[in-house]
């Protein structure tokens, strides 16, 4: 279970968990970690004890109907005026009396949740990607201050604005536990904002079908104190941090060699392609690509010789290798945290 | 042309050579060469029924191997470019090549029966219409077949399904075999709006319209009112793909979200093009089975217009998520909850209808009742979702999956199979098996529930749609292990139909004109009808005619057509008062020949351009000969 050491728990597991966890799970809409979310989930419960009702109230008196039917006397037939009755009572007043209070108090929550979030409230820009992530933190001039990809760190309690977008397909942005989704749409900019309330990891997917790996395109939102995030923040900031072993200084050179730096970048040195993720802090992330396998140095190298066993149709090619080649690789970045 | 009120049997208005000669009239050619010249509007329409049921199962089965692959995380059963195709061709094929289809099938062939005529309005055309379905649904599957499906999704939102992003002939598969739906949907719209509206038997005014009869006019409104804006986006799209125009390409200035409100423009409608038929389908069987005449008829088929409106306004809850401005799509919410009223109404009418009488529980009105539950619940969460946060959570996710499916299987499957069951001896002159119906229904109903009520919790957790396999750490295997197994359970539901159906064309009992006891037309011809379908066109006089028979001993009939042309009766559009006599085509090739033609047009162009030119003389020069002018002794 590689995921579970750093996503919220799944709660209880085996059989008759399901029903008894109904609103647990890492990327559970009702296991709300924030105000939007905890604001749906809110409007969820009474949702579904009406329709519970009306359900049961329907049923009901459908099984009286054809329970009576059975009888050996039949029961006496409505007469013109009770039918009529029954139909208004059933057919008009209740649909009103259920969604009235229903849709005026999604759009009262619609109005809460997207009330614009103050102008120094930190930005982030998130590009959906085939099929990942590419992640800045922008700075108040809107300027790129830092690049990282498929794990997206934020300060606990203050709200987040993220300017979603896409220069491929459609992608939608959604961290369920935080709030509802929002399509990223080519040639557009959409806006969203959230705020993590409760320190933790939670879990984001692409919800809108984008080709043949949408269904491993996720990544991990890591809510943490504003000092801790701070403190990364910065860290991301800066250029990669420089080989300090001879292994490393060659795993670097194998990368410049090998067609890595064709794609990807690794700040401070000459790698700066732009097809793939931004690898100047890749071992200070949790998952590798895109949320689909813990970063541990096993999962690394097999990626790194194989995605497509791991990602099946992954835009990145295999790599050929030699085991020593692949070992200094791998030590090189392992160190770039 | 004269009234006559002579009783039962025929044989007292014309003799017996007479109806010899009838029947060489209407007569449909045998042989294979025959086969391709009927245009009997019960041909075709039992045609369009059994093409889609082979349709249902083919998606059926890709269903049930989407439903393997999930059964467990991280399997590797179905890779994802393969499982791709594999919830694309099912979504497009259950939708447009079994959902609406079987329903104009239905209508096809029971509104003519229904409405006491002879054949419909325009036959060829309607011929037409059936091949160019054919033609496209195998074309489809064929795909398939060679592992070039489309793979974008039933939506096929652009720009995922642009040239830049699906190479290969898939999308191009896909845009072209829509446009083949939405020919053959229009031709049967026209032409069920035209019979119903001209052919109806004299006495039936509109307020004496069997209910299901209504509920395909409305479906036929729809059709042609919803069709033209996947024809105009699915074009825009063939000409992005083929000749690198820029409508949905953003560097070109094209944009994206157009063909998504074009797309849900019809896409919308058209989920009600599906279930407001399987309407007139349970008012239909409820009163059979209840034996008396149903409680609120004007404000069931008020309801079922007001849905045909109504269903025009909602298609941007089907965008809430692309950004479109709050305020905006706040009037879409409130126009999707209005839609629970109508639907409301028609539930409680039911029941009204329900209570007090001697139902009689035959398998078809089994499978109604399982509609109710059913339906509810679909119709509940259709709520739900029409609210614009909670569907921002729920949107694109199994919740929606669920949703749908409770929608479209409990609400246009359940009726469909229970009119199946009803219909059948009318259709084949044969009675299905009734325990072997009650099975069927109790599995399809028990592995239903199993199969898609999970899938509500499965969404709320965060299982997003479409997606091949998902890791195991997000707990999801046990519902997903369950909906699996409730999936087999189904389909084993629906198989035992299946073999009831066989079993019962091959031995089963022989059925009277009227098994049920039913008051509508289409039970006063024989069983399976004669290929004129009534010797003499009935005279109605309410909206209950052969109870009326019943009661009086004797029945009015439409003396003095000819016998030796195919002649029907056209009546006024509202109080059906007889206006004049016309004569139908008779079988021919030319349709089959026309429709062969336009398809490789369709299918070449894929390939290159010149196939229009090609495809453009060849289906003029059939259509010269299609309306070719009779013969005049024909004619007169
Ligand atoms: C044997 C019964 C059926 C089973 C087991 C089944 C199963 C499924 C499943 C599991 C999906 C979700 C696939 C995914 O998102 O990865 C799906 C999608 C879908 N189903 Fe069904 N289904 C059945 C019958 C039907 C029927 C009767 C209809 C319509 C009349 C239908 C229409 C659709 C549509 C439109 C989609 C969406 C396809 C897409 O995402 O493009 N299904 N089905
Ligand atoms: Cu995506």
């Amino acid at each position: 279970m590689p995921l579970s050491k750093y996503v919220r728990s799944t709660g209880l597991a085996g059989a008759a968990a399901p029903l008894l966890s109904a609103c647990e799970g890492p990327q559970s809409a009702l296991d709300p970690a924030g105000s939007a979310a905890a604001l749906i989930a809110r409007l969820w419960w009474p949702t579904l004890f009406v329709a519970a009702l009306v359900t049961l109230l329907v049923l009901t008196l459908l099984a009286v109907a054809v329970l009576r039917a059975r009888r050996k006397q039949a029961a006496l037939p409505l007469n013109a005026r009770q039918s009529r009755n029954l139909m208004i009572a059933g057919g008009i007043l209740l649909p009103l009396a259920a969604t009235i209070p229903f849709a005026l108090s999604s759009f009262s929550i619609g109005r809460v949740i997207e009330a614009p979030v103050p102008d120094d409230a930190m930005t982030v820009e998130v590009i959906g990607k085939q099929w990942w992530w590419e992640v800045h933190y922008l700075d108040e001039t809107g300027e790129r201050i830092a690049t990282t990809a498929n794990e997206i760190h934020v300060p606990v309690g203050e709200p987040v604005r993220f300017l979603l977008k896409s220069d491929n397909v459609i992608h939608s942005f959604w961290v369920p536990n935080l709030k509802g989704k929002t399509d990223m749409m080519p040639g557009r900019t959409n806006v969203t904002a959230m705020t993590a309330d409760e320190p933790g990891v939670y879990r984001g997917q692409c919800a809108e079908y984008c080709g043949t790996q949408h269904a491993l395109m996720a990544f991990l939102l890591v809510a943490e104190a504003p000092e801790a995030f701070d403190a990364w923040l910065e860290g991301q900031r800066r250029s990669a941090m420089e080989p300090e072993t001879g292994a490393q200084a060659q795993g670097r050179d194998v990368f410049l060699d090998a067609g890595c730096a064709g794609c990807h970048t690794i700040r401070g040195t000459p790698a700066d392609g732009d097809l793939g993720p931004d690898l100047t802090h890749l071992a200070g992330r949790r998952t590798l690509a895109g949320a689909t396998v813990p970063n541990r140095i096993g999962h690394l190298g097999g990626w790194i010789t194989d995605p497509q066993h791991v990602k099946p149709g992954s835009r990145m090619p295999p790599s050929d290798l030699t085991p020593e080649e692949l070992k200094t690789l791998l030590d090189y970045l392992e160190s770039l945290e | 042309m004269t009234l006559e009120t002579p009783a039962t049997p025929h044989d007292r208005i014309d003799s017996a050579e007479q109806a010899t000669q009838l029947e060489r009239t209407w007569h449909s050619p045998g042989g294979l060469l025959g086969w391709f010249t009927h245009v009997n509007q019960r041909m075709i329409g039992k045609r369009f029924i059994i093409t889609a049921f082979i349709f249902f199962l083919l998606a059926g089965i890709l269903g049930i191997l989407i439903r393997l692959q999930l059964a467990g995380p991280e399997q590797q059963f179905i890779g994802p470019e393969l499982y791709n195709q594999f919830f694309t061709m099912h979504g497009t094929v259950m939708m447009f090549f079994f959902a609406i289809p079987v329903m104009e099938g239905f209508a096809i062939y029971f509104v003519p029966l229904m409405v006491g005529t002879r054949d419909m309005a325009f036959p060829r055309l309607n011929a037409f219409g059936y091949y160019v379905y054919l033609i496209g649904g195998i074309v489809l599957f064929g795909s398939l077949l060679l592992s070039m499906a489309p793979n974008a999704g039933w939506f096929n939102y652009v720009p995922l399904s642009s040239k830049l992003y699906s190479p290969g002939y898939g999308v191009d598969v896909w845009t072209t075999m829509i446009t083949f739906i939405e020919v053959s949907a229009l031709t049967a719209a026209v032409e069920l709006i035209v019979t119903t509206l001209r052919m109806r038997a004299p006495g039936m005014s509109l307020n004496r319209m069997p209910l299901f009869v209504w509920a395909a006019l409305v479906m036929s409104f729809m059709i042609v009112f919803a069709m033209p804006a996947v024809i105009v986006s699915s074009t825009l799209l063939i000409l992005d793909r083929l000749v690198d125009t820029q409508f949905f390409i953003v560097e070109g200035g094209g944009e994206p979200l157009l063909w998504q409100h074009l797309f849900w423009y019809f896409g919308h409608p058209e989920v009600y093009i599906i279930l407001v038929p399987a309407l007139g389908m349970i008012s239909t069987i409820i009163i059979t089975f209840t034996r008396r005449p149903i409680y609120g008829y004007t404000a069931l088929v008020l309801s079922v217009v007001a849905i045909g409106f109504v269903s025009f306004g909602l298609w941007v809850h089907h965008m809430f998520t692309t950004g479109l401005p709050q305020l905006g799509m706040s009037f879409f919410t409130a126009a999707s909850v209005t839609i629970a009223i109508p639907s409301g109404v028609q539930i409680f009418c039911w029941i009204a209808s329900l209570w007090g009488a001697r139902i009689r529980f035959a398998t078809p009105m089994l499978w109604v009742l399982g509609f109710f539950a059913i339906f509810v619940i679909g119709g509940l969460t259709g709520v739900m979702v029409a609210s614009i946060p909670f569907d921002t959570q729920v949107h694109d996710t199994f919740f929606l999956v669920a949703h749908f499916h409770y929608v479209l299987i409990g609400g246009a499957v359940f009726p469909l199979i229970g009119a199946t069951y009803y219909w059948w001896p009318k259709i084949t002159g044969r009675m299905m098996s009734e325990t072997a119906g009650k099975w069927s229904f109790w599995l399809a109903f028990i592995g239903f529930n199993v199969t898609f009520f999970p899938m509500h919790q499965l969404g709320l957790e965060g299982m997003p749609r479409r997606i091949y396999t998902y890791v195991e750490e997000m707990g999801w295997g046990d519902l997903n292990l369950l909906a699996t197994i409730g999936s087999l359970v189904l389909a084993t539901g629906f198989g035992v139909t299946l073999i009831n159906a066989i079993w019962s064309v091959l031995r089963g009992r022989r059925a009277e004109p009227n098994p049920w006891g039913a008051p509508t037309l289409e039970w006063a011809a024989d069983s399976p009808p004669a290929s004129y379908n009534f010797r003499h066109i009935p005279v109605v006089e309410s909206r209950w005619p052969l109870w009326d028979w019943e009661q009086a001993g004797e029945r009015a009939v439409v003396t003095g057509l000819r016998h030796d042309r195919r002649e029907v009766v056209l009546t006024s559009v509202l109080d059906a008062k007889p206006v004049g006599v016309q004569v139908l085509p008779a079988p021919t090739i030319w349709p089959f020949v026309s429709a062969v033609a336009a398809s490789m047009g369709f299918i070449g162009i894929i390939f290159h351009p010149i196939f229009f030119v090609i495809a453009f003389f060849l289906v003029a020069f059939t259509l010269v000969a299609w309306f070719w002018p009779r013969r005049p002794w024909r004619d007169d």
